[in-house]
């Protein structure tokens, strides 16, 4: 009893409870949600594989979201940086039809990386060094970066006949798990790491708390906030490499659209607040495959794509409002009301 | 010189100055380069078609003047659901096009009023919320009809199509509300006790509640504004359009936003001046007019150069705070060696 007590305070409570009840909607209203299947060329097909993969790219989004969150920004420009780094990726590999690359692969691979880091760079330069609001900053990568992005593409979609190419959104061949699940978990283990075995969570989290506070306690904030927003620009070009790969093309129109906006919702989803200070990596992660979870459970049940938007906002605002402390508030208010009427109950049934 | 610069830059209104020499500079070049740029009717056409945007980007304004991380991500779907409604509500009903008018301006009343009460009562992060009602407006248009959907009333293609002429040239009736609405809110904002309000609330929520001013009823009004003028928007967009469709107004929120920054408010609340959003506005219209002039240039340049514009302004904001600042600081140290 404790222990379900001391769960159901943890911040991870809410998020595993809102998913936990999706998975047990999906386990009695569609069928064979659960299952898995081994398919001919050994690749592992079903619906909770699905959900994983198709939320790979989205959890590495959320992951460096979650870092600018924390230190109190946010970083609306990860969605334009996705369509940059594919395409980036698709303009070094070219459209040939013969499917031969017009230069080598991993080259293409490094550069969409690059890119991704390069808009990092350039956000960190204005948060940090110019000290400009986080959204603003962001913002202008956010208005200019699909212009970018069709610029390179010359407006036009290309798709890549490269076969190699498609192999980071689905399974190399051989292998069972898709490619980008991997890329996510190595991802989340790496984070995972940095948070639990250095002091940098320590040092984002103070910034997140106090910027002048934690510059007296010698931490370099300036530094910090630019690592934070390079990371999230990786992110946003590892996640662009999986998406450009997934459709084999770079559309600069779609590309990312509006990932930035989930990224931010997983990151809420999972307990960390808009103000910073304080990260939950466990929360986010299991933010963003609700998420997923969400979107695939009404396409099973034969929601339009279009329509989805209004179901997942309803949850979402619901899942907020929850999660507020002013929520918390009434409830145990109303729970300490009750608790007096019955002592004094008790007081009168004495006298 | 440099006293008077100095003044300048420490002066509220510095960047609508800016603002208005940089709408000057980029209309200017225009009419240099090409012919026929600089006639009255070019010049009218900003308004007419840039209404929807100049209404929007009011209500946005506002939200964003009152403070507490103030926005409102939802106005563009706001504008898709509004244009759907009034189709759907005139193709299947025999309503007058004005009564329909009247529902969907209570369909935005009722978004704000959702956004404020869910962000002053249990003090939720506007961002967050306005992009939950955002996805739900979306939806919601997606569930009325997924297809575009014409309006083909007679009575609203009468006022669709109605101008008022000006000597030679001629206003459309949305940019004639869009300049009316620019008034209403400047005058609200300048001289009114809610408008004085809405500054205080933005500037410093502390100092604005010890002073007895509701803070929360504020923000509820403020966000009721902006869902009202999403859906007046919305409306004027329909006129342009003559169709509803789930994908009306897409990005609209971020467009708004990018005007009011190069207008001149500032993020952080307290700061800004509705004729310097009006500019904001009227100078990406003009860049897309060079740009259509110019006919071989893409229209992504367009996004390219308001981006530029955006870094410029913003680092523009930034070095005006620095200097200010600093003004102060030093009128302080003035003050204390006096006495």
């Amino acid at each position: 009893m404790d222990m379900l007590k001391k769960f159901s305070r943890s911040s991870l409570a809410l998020p595993l409870a809102a998913l936990a009840l999706l998975l047990l909607f999906n386990a009695i209203f569609v069928d064979d949600f659960f299952k898995i299947q081994v398919m001919d060329n050994g690749n592992l097909y079903g619906r909770p594989i699905d959900i994983l993969h198709r939320c790979s790219s989205l959890i590495i989004l959320a992951l460096g979201m979650t870092f600018v969150i924390a230190t109190g920004g946010v970083d609306i420009s990860v969605g334009a940086v996705v369509a940059i780094s594919s395409a980036t990726c698709c303009v070094m590999l070219g459209g040939d039809i013969s499917g031969i690359p017009h230069h080598p692969f991993f080259l293409a691979i490094l550069c969409s990386l690059g890119v991704g880091i390069l808009a990092g760079i350039w956000n960190g330069t204005l948060v940090a060094k110019f000290k400009i609001q986080a959204m603003v900053a962001t913002l202008i990568l956010m208005t200019a970066g699909r212009g970018i992005a069709q610029l390179m593409t010359d407006g036009q979609i290309i798709t890549v006949y490269y076969k190699p190419f498609a192999w980071i959104g689905d399974n190399i061949p051989g292998v069972m798990v898709p490619t980008a699940m991997l890329i996510a978990l190595a991802m989340i283990i790496f984070v995972l790491f940095m948070d639990r075995k250095t002091s940098v969570g320590l040092m984002i989290q103070a910034v997140g708390i106090n910027q002048v506070a934690s510059r007296y306690a010698g931490i370099k904030v300036t530094a910090v906030l630019f690592a934070v927003y390079i990371f999230s620009g990786f992110c946003a070009g590892t996640a662009g490499l999986i998406e450009g790969s997934l459709i084999r093309a770079a559309d600069a129109n779609n590309a990312g659209l509006n990932m930035e906006m989930d990224a931010i919702l997983s990151v809420t989803l999972g307990g960390t607040l808009m103000i910073g200070g304080r990260y939950f990596i466990g929360g986010t992660i299991i933010g963003a495959i609700t998420i997923q979870t969400l979107t695939t459970t009404m396409y099973a049940l034969g929601v339009p794509s279009d329509c989805l938007p209004a179901v997942k906002a309803v949850v979402i605002l619901l899942i907020i409002v929850f999660q507020s402390e002013k929520f918390k508030q009434m409830f145990r208010d109303r729970a300490l009301r009750k608790k007096e009427l019955k002592e004094s109950g008790k007081e009168a049934a004495n006298a | 010189m440099r006293k008077f610069l100095s003044g300048a830059i420490a002066s509220p209104h510095f960047p609508f100055y800016v603002t208005a020499v940089l709408f000057v500079i980029l209309f200017g070049a225009g009419s240099v380069m090409f012919e026929g740029f600089f006639s009255p009717q070019v010049f009218l056409n900003l308004f007419i078609d840039n209404a929807p945007l100049i209404i929007v980007t009011v209500g946005i304004t506002f939200t964003i003047i009152s403070g507490f991380g103030g926005i409102d991500l939802s106005v563009g779907a706001v504008v898709a659901l509004t244009c759907m409604t009034l189709a759907v509500l005139m193709r299947d009903t025999s309503l007058s096009p004005f009564v329909c008018m009247v529902i969907v301006l209570f369909i935005g009343l009722a978004v704000g009023a959702l956004n404020g009460f869910l962000i002053t009562f249990f003090r939720l992060q506007p961002f967050i919320v306005t992009l939950g009602t955002m996805f739900l407006c979306r939806g919601l248009t997606a569930i009325l009809s997924r297809d575009s959907v014409p309006i083909d009333n007679e009575l609203y293609g009468e006022l669709a199509f109605w101008s008022l002429p000006i000597g030679d040239c001629f206003l459309s009736l949305g940019a004639i509300v869009a300049l009316i609405v620019v008034v209403i809110a400047t005058v609200v904002l300048k001289f009114t006790a809610f408008g004085r309000g809405v500054y205080a609330a933005g500037g410093n929520e502390q100092s604005a509640r010890l002073m007895g001013l509701n803070v929360n009823a504020i923000r509820l009004k403020v966000y009721m504004i902006s869902g009202f003028c999403a859906s007046l928007g919305g409306i004027a967009y329909s006129m342009i359009m003559l169709s509803g469709y789930a994908q009306h107004g897409l990005g609209m929120e971020m467009d708004a936003i990018a005007s009011s920054v190069i207008g001149g408010t500032q993020l952080m609340g307290g700061v800004g001046f509705i004729p310097g959003t009006l500019l904001g506005v009227m100078i990406q219209g003009t860049i897309l007019t060079i740009i259509s002039f110019q006919g071989t240039l893409s229209a992504w340049w367009t996004k390219i150069v308001v981006g530029l514009l955006l870094c410029l302004f913003i680092v523009m904001q930034a070095i005006v705070n620095e200097h200010k600042n600093k003004l102060m600081s030093l009128s302080a140290e003035g003050e204390a060696k006096k006495k």
